[in-house]
């Protein structure tokens, strides 16, 4: 295909992947790890000692070596930067109580807020685009090719201004967002490639940041979203606050430690609460076990019933945007036809509970459907709809998405109430056309305020931006006569247009958004990174090349200590000898693709010592792989080689 | 103000060149997009305008265009029909969400037809008593006042058991009118997709009285329920 491949991405809260279809099946492509799922870290490298005097800038990793550094120097590390997303400074000051970073001292009302990070400060985009970079990346080293297209998923209820920002932090990372998608639609999507359905799904997505509902109906390949609700606050890490809330207190009172005042101890204590939580959707028990600072032990039994009475609350807040989902798409639960569970949150037993009585589905000899990963199933359906957007593939042809607009949209009118141009649930695109007129003999400026929500006073809605209608012809007040149409694109951004009837011109818009970053910043913010990070492909492929044969390279160096090595006949080892010489040989060369081919040969050289490295190391977990995977696991002195994705290391 | 399908204007078609009428989402000659049509949402589905209308056929046509205009089919086209498909398709949206639902679409009708039609209001103005249909004058004040006190006992956290089954029986006279005004709404449609130009204009006239009288009944039901769900 001369345009390239099209790639689905889930920029989820807590992991974020990018899938494609391979074939007519969609898959998740692994990071060089080897694990599908890249933690939505992002961390800066500690600051070298002694500091480079010329023009030292620190290196960003993303992923699972960022999540490490979260209990060493978590004042470098940020995460769960989703919930960031598009939001103004004053919605995220209680947020941010919860997190270890800091908004940057200098950030003032009306500015995208920026986040310090170690000596420097970013933007919620700006750290989404480095993930989203990580995941291109993974991507171009899979496919050998460069990846330039992509389609993301967005919570159902996200508003324009979180779409917006997403769409931006594509733009940074260097792609082309050919589509914004609704994660449980995408769900949806996943499911329903390999059975021709017809009927109404639910799709209940409780991730580590958002809640959705999105009630969807399915006919001949067209997925129709009847309507969708949801909570953009809602999730997974809630849950972790509370475990996590009850550790602290308990080490403060029983031990006189007051963690709260060390970020690094926090996360370690945040890492505990996450196993005992995620320990207790199969065991009836769990429990914490840390080691204090003084040396005390916190040890404390979370029994089930008691973490799920704690959750209750949480859990709870999912019934109401359920209910009115089913509400707006006028249905009631027993016209559901099939549920399906989306997000890690949704593993928890008393979730599933929940679920079943809110659509009566044990009643009617029913059960949801959780036969796709919950953590991956997003990222499928991602890639479904780059696949339908791609155009090119007879799997997809007959599929169509006619997804919503979740929020209404209104414009500020008298009284500061809300007219409602455009109502929730409506199918996007969707458009309205609303006339204004001046009320000021000789006014040339028309000021209109639009906002997105479902209360009656324009204040309690989200303010999405005001516009100035500016040029207008001077004539009596009232007479002119001018036209603004509003359209709701299919990514659910909005975008307004302007005309003046009467005279015929067209009258300029000034769009001020009221959150989010102006074009020229996004700009701005595109260059600074490839300024510092990003390279020529061509030399970034050879440059993974060489750091994988240099990896395998360094096994093979120390193979001859293992005692497995001696278990090899003398033609296996001349067989690695000679792959090895020539691995050496062609890594001096700069052809990326013959580098990976010898390292392949003397991957495929050493499989069977790997094969008797496992079975030595008692390890029935890796049985299967290669030198290339078994050395990262088994040789404690390997570090990570690659400069693009630092693998994770157990 | 309404717009016959035949006497569309005929216009260029951006690719081939060969005119068409301006009604059209496709040239007919070379099948390319075309920029949205001029007419009325019932001629985005090739309908005459009516009000009884088959709604599965509807739907089935809804979807037969989605599949060709969907700015999906559309991501890695040119820019201009790229356009194209985003305003074509929210116009096929705009008509579809419109005519499927029985009262926008009359409302829309009648709109077409030039008839002054109320808009849905919301905020402190939802009941003005000088909207109120004579008919139901009595009813509507005491229901008022028992909403008042309703939501008072509901703020001093006194429940009165008895006002609540007063505000059940009201809800339900008030569901039935409800249904009375739609059987009498179906009626009218009749009048008016079957009449001639004169009894047309009778049908019209009745037909805005019966929208103001519904949207009346169902903000009222609304209030209702609102009060009603609060305590549940």
């Amino acid at each position: 295909m001369a345009e390239g491949r099209v790639v689905g991405i889930d920029l989820g809260t807590t992991n974020s992947l990018v899938a494609y279809m391979e074939g007519d099946k969609p898959v998740v492509i692994p990071g060089v790890d080897g694990s599908n799922l890249v933690p939505s870290v992002v961390a800066l490298d500690p600051i070298p000692d002694p500091i480079p005097t010329d023009g030292y800038r620190p290196t960003v990793t993303v992923g699972n070596s960022a999540r490490k550094a979260l209990i060493q120097t978590p004042e470098r590390v940020i995460y769960s930067v989703k919930r960031l997303m598009g939001r103004g400074l004053e919605e995220i000051q209680e947020e941010l109580k919860l997190f270890p970073f800091h908004l940057a001292g200098d950030t003032e009302v009306g500015e995208v807020p920026r986040i310090q990070l170690g000596e420097l400060r970013f933007t919620p985009p700006e750290i989404s685009a480095y993930i989203l970079r990580q995941l291109k990346r993974n991507a171009e080293r899979f496919f050998s090719a460069p990846v330039t297209q992509a389609v993301i998923t967005v919570p159902a209820y996200f508003n324009d201004a979180q779409r917006q920002a997403t769409k931006d932090a594509g733009r940074m990372a260097g792609l082309e967002v050919l589509r914004l998608v609704n994660e449980p639609t995408a769900a949806a999507l996943a499911y329903g490639l390999d059975r021709a359905k017809s009927g109404t799904i639910a799709v209940y997505d409780l991730g580590g940041g958002t809640f959705d509902i999105s009630i969807l109906k399915l006919r001949d390949g067209i997925f129709e979203v009847q309507s969708t609700n949801g909570d953009t606050h809602l999730g997974g890490d809630d849950i972790d606050n509370l475990l996590l809330a009850i550790a602290l207190d308990e080490i403060h009172a029983e031990h006189g430690v007051d963690l709260r005042q060390h970020p690094g101890a926090v996360q370690a204590v945040r890492k505990a609460a996450i196993e005992v939580k995620v320990k207790l959707s199969t065991e009836p028990m769990a429990r914490f076990d840390i080691e204090l600072p003084n040396g005390d032990h916190y040890q404390r039994e979370i029994p089930r019933e008691v973490f799920e009475m704690l959750i209750e609350p949480v859990l709870k807040r999912t019934v109401g945007p359920c209910k009115q989902a089913l509400a707006d798409a006028g249905i009631t639960p027993e016209q559901i036809d099939e549920v399906v569970l989306v997000g890690g949150s949704t593993r928890i037993p008393a979730v599933r509970k929940l679920v079943d009585e809110l659509f009566h589905l044990t009643a009617r000899g029913k059960r949801p459907h959780t036969e796709l990963n919950p953590d991956e199933v997003v990222a499928l359906g991602a890639a479904v709809q780059a696949n339908i957007l791609a155009g090119s593939s007879k799997s997809t042809e007959e599929m169509l998405l006619l997804d919503v607009t979740p929020l209404s949209l209104g414009i500020e009118a008298l009284g500061r109430t809300v007219a409602r141009i455009i109502q929730r649930n409506s199918t996007i695109p969707a458009s309205a056309t609303e006339h204004f007129t001046t009320g000021v003999d000789g006014q040339t400026n028309v000021a209109i305020h639009v906002v997105q929500g479902e209360r009656e006073l324009a204040a309690d809605c989200r303010s999405l931006a005001r516009f100035d209608l500016k040029g207008i012809p001077p004539m009596s007040a009232g007479l002119p006569r001018i036209e603004v149409k509003f359209l709701i694109d299919a990514d659910g951004i909005l975008h307004v247009s302007a005309r003046e009837q009467r005279s015929g011109t067209a009258a300029q818009i000034e769009v001020k958004p009221t959150y989010g970053l102006t074009d020229e910043q996004v700009e701005s913010m595109i260059l600074e990174s490839f300024d510092h990070a990003e390279e020529d492909f061509a030399r970034r492929l050879l440059i993974e090349a060489r750091n994988e044969a240099e990896t395998i390279l360094a096994a093979v160096e120390r193979a001859p200590l293992n005692p497995a090595w001696n278990q090899l006949t003398s033609d296996e080892k001349s067989a690695i000898k000679l792959a090895s010489v020539y691995l050496k040989k062609v890594k001096q060369s700069d052809n990326a693709a013959a580098i990976r081919e010898a390292t392949l040969i003397l991957d495929h050289a050493t499989r069977r010592f790997a094969e008797l490295m496992m079975e030595a190391a008692v390890s029935s977990a890796l049985r299967g792989k290669t030198m290339n995977t078994a050395g990262e696991e088994l040789a404690e002195a390997v570090t990570a080689p690659h400069a693009m994705a630092p693998a994770e290391f157990k | 103000m309404l717009k016959v399908i035949d006497s569309a204007v005929p216009v260029a078609c951006w690719s081939c060149s060969i005119g068409h009428n301006d009604s059209t989402l496709f040239c007919p000659h070379c099948s390319k997009i075309q920029p949205p049509p001029g007419g009325d949402y019932f001629s985005v589905f090739s309908l005459e305008p009516k009000l009884n209308l088959d709604l599965s056929a509807l739907e089935h046509e809804f979807h037969r265009l989605s599949r060709k205009l969907h700015p999906d089919r559309f991501a890695r086209a040119e820019e201009n029909e790229k356009q194209w498909s985003l305003a074509d398709t929210a116009l096929l949206n705009d008509a579809y969400r419109t005519l499927k639902d029985p009262i926008r679409r009359t409302e829309y009708l009648l709109k077409l037809l030039g008839a002054e039609i109320g808009v849905e209001h919301s905020g402190k103005d939802r009941i003005d008593p000088s909207r109120v249909p004579a008919d139901l004058l009595e009813e509507v004040f005491e229901l008022n006042m028992q909403l008042e006190e309703m939501r008072a006992a509901r703020e001093s956290g006194v429940e009165d058991p008895a006002l609540h089954v007063s505000l059940e029986q009201a809800k339900r006279k008030f569901d039935v009118l409800l249904e009375a005004v739609d059987e009498d709404l179906h009626a009218e449609w009749k009048e008016w997709d079957e009449g001639d130009r004169a009894t047309r204009g009778a049908a019209q006239k009745k037909l805005v009285a019966l929208l103001d009288r519904r949207r009346y009944l169902s903000n009222l039901v609304r209030d209702v329920n609102e009060v009603l769900g609060a305590g549940a």
